[in-house]
């Protein structure tokens, strides 16, 4: 049924609507409720002053009695239908109708159906990323390309003994240049499939709408630094980073924590006392008298200055799940699942309140080293017959090579899945690295 | 002389070690490390047989096949495709495309010997 033929159905609903009989409005109206019957039944066209009349009376539009749902909305429900098969036949009522009568439903049917076609295409795009993710087919086929050329040469070398020397010295040449190149690749992979596509996927958490909100602030909000509390909102409307109601407020709660840091522990002063002390958040928390979970969430926020180290912060709460992630390059956080159980943040969590330091290192070539300060401190004040609840932090500092002395020996992973530490004795899961691939 | 193998292939390592095993083989080796005009040098270098990887710079090995299989001089050209990708359908699109046979990286040696002494008999 045509658009402009549904404006009886409209007028129909507005009115059941609004709890009004049909003798009544026909009364406002200055109509019989028996021709009103007939309009709403969309047998009697309608226009001109009466529908201005019934548009009066229903307090709308006119405009909305006679275009009703969107042209779009009915041309989607068309296409909802379509899709399915069962629906084709067992649903006979035009869309028109559908849409005229329930218009509310309409849009919810539309937007279900759009949400369902995306969600499709995010399964398609997740069974077969070769096919729909250019880079991973790169990274895979260059994986696999080195790999086909290490095994091809080391065949050759064993299973060639008479090989000529100049021969042999060229294929080891090859097999090194390989085999480190493999390293990289499989590394380089490995830390793209950990981070995820959220942006093509859209499967972003609310957590991971914080991670990018932070890092395009570069941890730092200068705005709360001078104690200006208010401008919290500000700083959340400025953003195209929070798409989601829980994204925005663990935004909030982290931006409210900021600035109560901040005040507590003003910036140009925390530096100089940074200066003066060096980078241990158990000095600065002393020095400001307050906690050293807050001196190391002040560490964490500073901007980036040559003169300090690189700083990284990680928290978990008392489940072990990662609430905050400050990375740094050479401390790889995971993204999914759990991280690695020999960290420093979960010793922490096990013994409440003893702050640990530890030199850190994930490298297994040792090219980065890291100092980690960890300690768990209760969440709220302590309270007598309640049994506190704890978070760990953990600060990670970038150290030079002169100061490395490896305390973690075998080194910490990032988590088990992409860990290549076979033997460890906190495994909980095959890692990809010698399983999978 | 010994079967003429023509290898396309932009890995220079593999390249180095595929041609070292045909040449001590007994076959004459030329190779090529470009998409682009891989079909130019099949047609100039005229080979026996050709081993072919899918993903080349400037052309993939799906499209030289392509138009290898539309010449009729290199219409029953032997072609050996190498692949990262060892999916159903990767070997079917080879197969429909015309590849006389479909070997996923990473292969042995001696499973490449045997696919080319099966395509072209010494």
């Amino acid at each position: 049924m045509p658009q402009r033929q549904l404006t009886g159905t409209r007028i129909r609903e507005r009115r059941i609507m609004q709890g009004m009989r049909q003798a009544e409005l026909a009364r406002a109206a200055g109509i019989s409720a028996s021709y009103l019957n007939l309009i709403e039944h969309n047998r009697r066209r309608i226009g001109g002053k009466l529908l201005l009349a019934l548009a009066d009376v229903l307090q709308v539009e006119p405009s909305v009695l006679t275009e009703g749902a969107e042209v779009a909305v009915i041309a989607r429900l068309g296409e909802a239908r379509a899709a399915d098969s069962a629906a084709a036949v067992a649903e006979q009522e035009a869309p028109e109708d559908f849409a005229g009568r329930f218009p509310g439903w309409a849009e919810l049917l539309v937007r279900r159906h759009r949400r369902v076609l995306e969600l499709e295409r995010t399964v398609e795009t997740l069974t077969d990323r070769l096919t729909h993710d250019p880079h991973l087919a790169a990274a895979l086929h260059e994986v696999l390309s080195t790999v086909t050329a290490i095994r091809s040469t080391a065949a050759i070398l064993a299973d060639t003994p008479e090989l000529e020397r100049e021969w042999r010295d060229r294929f080891h040449r090859n097999v090194n240049e390989d085999a480190r190149r493999l390293a990289e690749s499989a590394q380089s992979l490995v830390s793209y499939l950990d981070e995820g596509g959220e942006a093509e996927t859209g499967l972003a958490s609310p957590q991971d709408e914080l991670d990018a909100f932070l890092t395009d602030a570069e941890y730092h909000f200068a705005e709360l630094e001078a104690g200006g509390a208010g401008t919290i909102d500000a700083i959340l409307q400025g953003t195209g980073r929070l798409q989601s109601t829980a994204g925005r407020s663990l935004a909030r709660h982290y931006l409210e924590s900021y600035a109560e840091d901040a005040a507590r522990m003003p910036l140009a002063k925390t530096t100089v006392a940074l200066r003066d002390l060096g980078p241990d958040p158990a000095a600065l928390a002393r020095r400001f008298g307050t906690g050293v979970a807050r001196a190391m969430r002040r560490m964490a926020a500073l901007p980036p200055t040559e003169d300090l180290p690189r700083i990284g912060m990680v928290s978990c709460d008392a489940s072990g799940t990662l609430i905050f992630r400050k990375s740094l390059e050479g401390f790889a956080l995971p993204r999914f699942g759990a991280a690695c159980p020999k960290w420093p943040l979960f010793q922490a969590l096990s013994r409440p309140l003893l702050p640990i330091r530890r030199v850190v290192q994930q490298d297994m070539r040792g090219r980065s080293a890291f100092l980690a300060f960890a300690i768990a401190e209760p969440v709220s004040a302590p309270d007598f017959g309640t049994d506190p609840l704890f978070q760990a932090h953990m600060l990670l500092v970038a150290l030079d090579p002169s100061e490395w002395k490896q305390d973690d020996v075998g080194g910490l992973g990032v988590g088990c899945r992409i860990c290549p530490r076979e033997t460890c004795e906190g495994r909980r899961e095959p890692s990809i690295l010698t399983d999978g691939f | 002389m010994g079967k003429h193998v023509l290898v396309i292939e932009d890995e220079p390592n593999i390249i180095e070690a595929i041609s070292f095993i045909l040449s001590r083989d007994g076959w004459t080796v030329d190779t090529h490390s470009n998409g682009h005009d891989a079909v130019d040098v099949v047609r100039a270098k005229t080979p026996d047989l050709v081993i072919l990887d899918v993903m080349l710079p400037g052309k993939s090995g799906y499209d030289i096949l392509s138009e290898l299989r539309e010449d009729d001089a290199t219409r029953n050209l032997p072609v050996l495709m190498l692949t990262a990708r060892g999916q159903s359908k990767d070997r079917e699109l080879a197969e429909r495309i015309g590849a006389s046979r479909f070997m996923t990286k990473p292969f042995s040696n001696a499973e490449v010997l045997e696919a080319l002494h099966e395509l072209v008999p010494q």
